[in-house]
């Protein structure tokens, strides 16, 4: 049986799931054994036409992680894309947009504004920005465009399934593995993790919830054994996929929402909204307003990682009305 | 999907076609998927409507209908009917609403029509997705549970009773009565109040059919229509209620005797520590009041009342009890309070002796009433001047923005009781005079020949000048301001919700309405029922009103009380959440959320269930569920997503 191809590739993302794949540890050899990796920048030096130059449906899996900011993000999804048989949202930023995607409460505008402009460490010339082609005595020198808008892998191109997690959890990474490898791959559009939230598998005793204070993991002595949500410590575990082994709540810190919503939530960050406003114990609009109050950043903390694939998408534009 | 839609767009008279046009809406309606037939017509709640879409669901095959008239609250269940006559499932229907959202409230005929396409359309979308559901049937459990036994509860008490089917009464008070037991005479025909309903009370008590609990109240309720189950908490009264014959023996011999200001009386007699309320109590019986009772409070007391008793009724071993009863309907009629009048000092409530509530001055013109009768000053004088100040606490941004209906009336008859008794000037202070019911217009012109002066304007405040108490009010009628000497001045105090009615409407489910009054499914159409079936609205806890129209809404909610239990089964609506177990984590956001608690949690299998019978489909829990587990019938996230996109889509 010949060795099956597989490519991995990063967008926009940090490099975390380049290492979580790493964190198989020997179980890498597995996965040697079984396939011959044609294209990983990370861990070899290919260049952009080595792929471009590949037949169509040359690889058969490609792992792709990272969300799409940029022109040249789009460009490698698209060619990835045509040259794969099984393309895969690898990690939370493809499948949802992730922490790149908190972008999207921005826009370009703002961004390069407090960039190349306001920021502290802005050093020479305040106030030049990017531009995708300048003309230099030696010719004309392009970079990618960079977009208004963070999209999702799958805003783009089509992905026949996802992988989420930031990063996948390596229980999570094997289980797609093993599946590309054996071939017995789920059906179509499947997201390889759990199918219930956090809650589910996070073996903190759950009782009542009803909260009259918001408060931050550094600002209490956590109990160790209850419900977080249920000290008044804002976790995303009740709206969140799981499948990541509760890793989070295991060690005392409350789920920040990588694994995203689940099959049957269309926008995780609504559903956080409606989840914290249901256990709120007051029916006094001021007392309401002042334990909401407590929560800095709800934006932020309820769309961490699925502001571009949510309903929402990004924050409204000005000029549109 | 292909569904055969026919689109119906009513004019309603003119109410939509004059500012809506409705041709156009039909015309674009035929061009959408699924449609196939689209048309207006002038009347579709009509019989020739209704026809009209039965013949096209039969020639047309129709599988789904969408009429775009009035508010579904209206006349969803009249085309659900049509429907079913014509073999087709009632909640294949989906309604636009273009009167109230469209022609009523728009004069651009333009952008209203648009808007009733877009709303049209969502509805078109929509029902494409509509799944055919059946209405439950349960059992009825025969006896009624009345709560309150004013004026509305005894009446609707009585009328459930003489059908020959069982009532619980639970009344929190020692005796039943309400308010009406403290007044003087009635308006507007002036009959003693008492000799109208203490005939009612004695039934009550006699009736067979009706099991009275005094001194109790309702803690819990869980179940669903049909099929309630009701805690009572029965206080205990320190009084063997079947040894006591009501003699007042232990009263008088009490050491707390006339020490102790009698609710009754509204703090203007006094009482001893074991009382009978009043003379006309049922049932009448003494009560030990926990309270102020020396024994019970400090273990110290001669006991005095156990040694006056002669048929040894008191038992200080009485201990609060929890009944559990099970009924198949529940009438609310726990009535009002008065409006506190202290808390506005330029009344000069609790500041000045003289200055007095309505419900006051009726214990005081009341014969067996602290004066036996007679109106008269703190200082036993008889007033010369006598100010009567309507809305105090009604109608005022300040306090409560609502008409309290009865005072205008109260008024006129407080003004001839205090002609009829003594020699005194009265004048009464209104924003409006509101003498609206049966023979009520004639009781004021009555009053206005009795030489009364009637000032339009609203008594402001009530100060002393020189030692003499008076009224500065602006006469809107001549423009003035005015500074009247009275030496009484009685407050006719706004009705409002009983200070316990957020934890009454949260024990039974229902919901009030911005006043702070219970609020009914339908302002006109069902004044009665609440939104929990089976819980129905009696009396003034819906809204202020007087003996003639709370008489009424008592025979009515017995009436629809009576409905199910003659037929002995209810249908209940189909429209209920579900869980699904493959996706519920357990994680118990929802488990507070249900305002009719519905929601149980299953600790073995770590999911929450939803009881379909308690359910009322008001989709907060769907709403709520963080993992999008639970599913509400007819409002599916589908359903209502494709709603929006047809109202959102252009063209
Ligand atoms: C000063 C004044 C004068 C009036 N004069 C007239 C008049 O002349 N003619 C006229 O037609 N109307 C008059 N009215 C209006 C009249 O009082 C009402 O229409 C009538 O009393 C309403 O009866 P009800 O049974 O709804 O309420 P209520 O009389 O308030 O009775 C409610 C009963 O429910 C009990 N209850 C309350 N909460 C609970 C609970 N949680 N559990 C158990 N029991 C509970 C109460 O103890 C009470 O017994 C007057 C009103 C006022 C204020
Ligand atoms: S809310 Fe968070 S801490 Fe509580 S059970 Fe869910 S995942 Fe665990
Ligand atoms: S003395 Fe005895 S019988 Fe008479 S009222 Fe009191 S408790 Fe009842
Ligand atoms: S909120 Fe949803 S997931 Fe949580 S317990 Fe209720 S049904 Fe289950």
């Amino acid at each position: 049986m010949s060795k099956l191809k597989l490519a991995v590739y990063w967008t926009a993302a940090c490099g975390g799931c380049d290492v979580a794949i790493l964190d198989i540890n020997e179980r890498i050899l597995q996965v040697d054994e079984a396939a011959e990796i044609v294209f990983w920048p990370l861990a070899a030096d290919p260049k952009y036409d080595d792929v471009k130059n590949m037949p169509d449906d040359a690889i058969d899996v490609c792992l792709l992680h990272g969300a799409i900011r940029n022109s040249e993000n789009e460009e490698m999804a698209r060619v990835l894309r045509q040259k794969s048989k099984v393309m895969i949202a690898f990690g939370s930023c493809s499948a949802f947009g992730g922490i790149p995607g908190l972008a999207n409460f921005f826009d370009k505008k703002e961004i390069f504004e407090r960039v190349y402009r306001e920021s502290e460490s802005t050093a020479g010339k305040a106030g030049v920005y990017p531009s995708p082609a300048v003309i230099v005595p030696e010719g004309e020198l392009t970079i990618p465009e960079f977009y208004d808008t963070v999209l999702t892998l799958d805003q783009v191109v089509e992905v026949d399934y996802y992988v989420p997690g930031c990063p996948p959890a390596v229980d999570t990474i094997w289980t797609a593995l093993e599946a590309i490898i054996t071939g017995e791959l789920p059906l179509r559009g499947t997201v390889i993790a759990g199918v219930k939230t956090l809650c589910d598998e996070c073996s903190r005793k759950k009782e009542e919830k009803k909260i009259t204070e918001i408060k931050r993991p550094m600002e209490v002595e956590i109990d160790p054994e209850r419900c977080l949500l249920e000290q008044g410590i804002v976790c995303c575990g009740p709206a969140t996929r799981g499948g990541c082994g509760a890793r989070c709540t295991s060690a005392n810190m409350p789920c920040r929402g990588c694994y995203g919503p689940t099959d049957h939530s269309i926008d995780q960050g609504a559903k956080l909204v409606s989840a914290i406003a249901s256990i709120i114990d007051s029916k006094d609009p001021e007392e309401i307003k002042k334990i909401t109050h407590l929560l800095s950043d709800p934006a932020g903390t309820f769309y961490r990682f699925s502001l571009p694939g949510s309903m929402l998408r990004r924050k409204r534009k000005e000029d549109v009305s | 999907m292909a569904e055969n839609i026919g689109v119906y767009v009513c004019h309603c008279g003119s109410n939509i076609a004059a500012v809506v046009d409705c041709e156009k809406i039909a015309q674009a309606a035929s061009e959408w998927d699924n449609v196939v037939i689209a048309r207006d017509y002038k009347y579709m709640c009509s019989d020739p409507g209704q026809n009209l879409i039965k013949k096209d669901i039969e020639e047309y095959g129709l599988t789904r209908v969408v009429v775009a008239s009035c508010s579904p609250r209206m006349h969803e269940p009249t085309f659900r009917k049509t429907l079913e006559e014509a073999g087709l499932n009632g909640y294949l229907l989906e309604m636009a609403n273009i009167r109230e959202h469209c022609s009523w409230v728009s004069k651009d005929k333009e952008a209203a029509t648009e808007k009733a396409i877009a709303l049209t359309r969502g509805a078109v979308r929509r029902v494409v997705l509509h799944q055919p559901i059946k209405e439950r049937e349960v059992p009825v459990n025969k006896a009624t549970l009345v709560v309150g036994g004013g004026i509305a509860g005894i009446q609707a008490a009585l009328q459930i009773a003489n059908a020959g089917y069982p009532v619980y009464l639970v009344e929190k008070k020692p005796s039943i009565g309400g308010h009406m037991a403290q007044f003087d005479k009635t308006f507007p025909t002036l009959d003693c109040a008492a000799c109208i309903l203490t005939p009612k009370m004695v039934d009550v008590d006699r009736n067979q059919n009706i099991k009275l609990f005094t001194c109790s109240e309702v803690v819990e309720v869980d179940g669903y229509v049909g099929n309630f189950k009701v805690k009572v908490r029965k206080k205990p009264r320190y009084v063997d209620e079947e040894a006591c014959t009501g003699c007042g023996d232990c009263e008088s011999a009490c050491v707390m005797k006339n020490r102790i200001p009698s609710e009754f009386e509204v703090g203007l007699g006094k009482r001893s520590a074991v009382y009978i309320p009043f003379p006309q109590a049922v049932p009448l019986k003494a009560a030990v009041d926990e309270e102020n009772c020396l024994y019970l409070k400090k273990g110290k007391c001669k006991q005095s009342c156990v040694d006056a008793c002669q048929r040894e009724a008191i038992d200080f071993e009485q201990r609060e009890e929890i009944v559990e009863l099970e009924v198949g309907a529940i009438i609310l009629a726990t009535g009002f309070e008065i409006f506190d009048p202290s808390v506005g000092p330029q009344w000069g409530y609790g500041i000045y002796d003289n200055v007095i509530t309505g419900l006051q001055f009726e214990r005081i013109t009341n014969a067996s009433g602290p004066t036996g009768g007679k109106v008269l000053l703190k200082d036993g004088s008889e007033p010369k001047k006598v100010a009567i100040l309507h809305c105090i606490g009604s109608r005022d941004e300040n306090y409560n923005k609502y008409c309290s209906r009865v005072c205008c009336m109260s008024s006129v008859k407080f003004a001839h009781l205090v002609k009829e008794k003594t020699d005194a000037e009265v004048y009464e202070f209104y924003i409006d005079m509101r003498t609206f019911g049966k023979q009520y217009e004639e009781f004021y012109n009555r009053v206005q020949e009795e030489g009364v002066h009637f000032i339009r304007g609203k008594g402001a405040e009530v100060t002393e000048i020189g030692g003499e108490l008076t009224v500065r009010a602006e006469d809107s009628l001549l423009g003035v301001y005015r500074e009247i000497p009275v030496d009484l001045v009685i407050l006719n105090t706004a009705l409002v919700p009983c200070s316990d009615s957020e934890k009454v409407s949260q024990i039974f489910g229902v919901s009030r309405a911005e006043s702070g009054f219970f609020l009914e499914s339908h302002i006109k159409l069902d004044p009665i029922s609440t939104t929990n079936q089976g819980i129905y609205l009696a009396g003034c806890c819906q809204s202020p009103k007087d003996i003639p129209d709370t008489v009424a809404q008592g025979s009515a909610a017995a009436a629809g009380a009576l409905a199910a239990i003659a037929t002995g089964k209810v249908t209940t609506s189909p429209i209920s959440a579900s869980v699904n177990e493959d996706i519920c984590s357990g994680c118990k956001t929802c488990l507070n959320m249900c305002a009719y608690k519905a929601i149980t949690f299953d600790e073995n299998k770590k999911v929450a269930e939803i009881n379909e019978a308690v359910c009322k489909g008001c989709g907060t829990c769907a709403a709520t569920c963080p993992s999008g587990a639970i599913t509400n019938s007819h409002f599916t996230t589908e359903q209502i997503f494709a709603q929006i996109e047809g109202v959102c889509e252009n063209g």
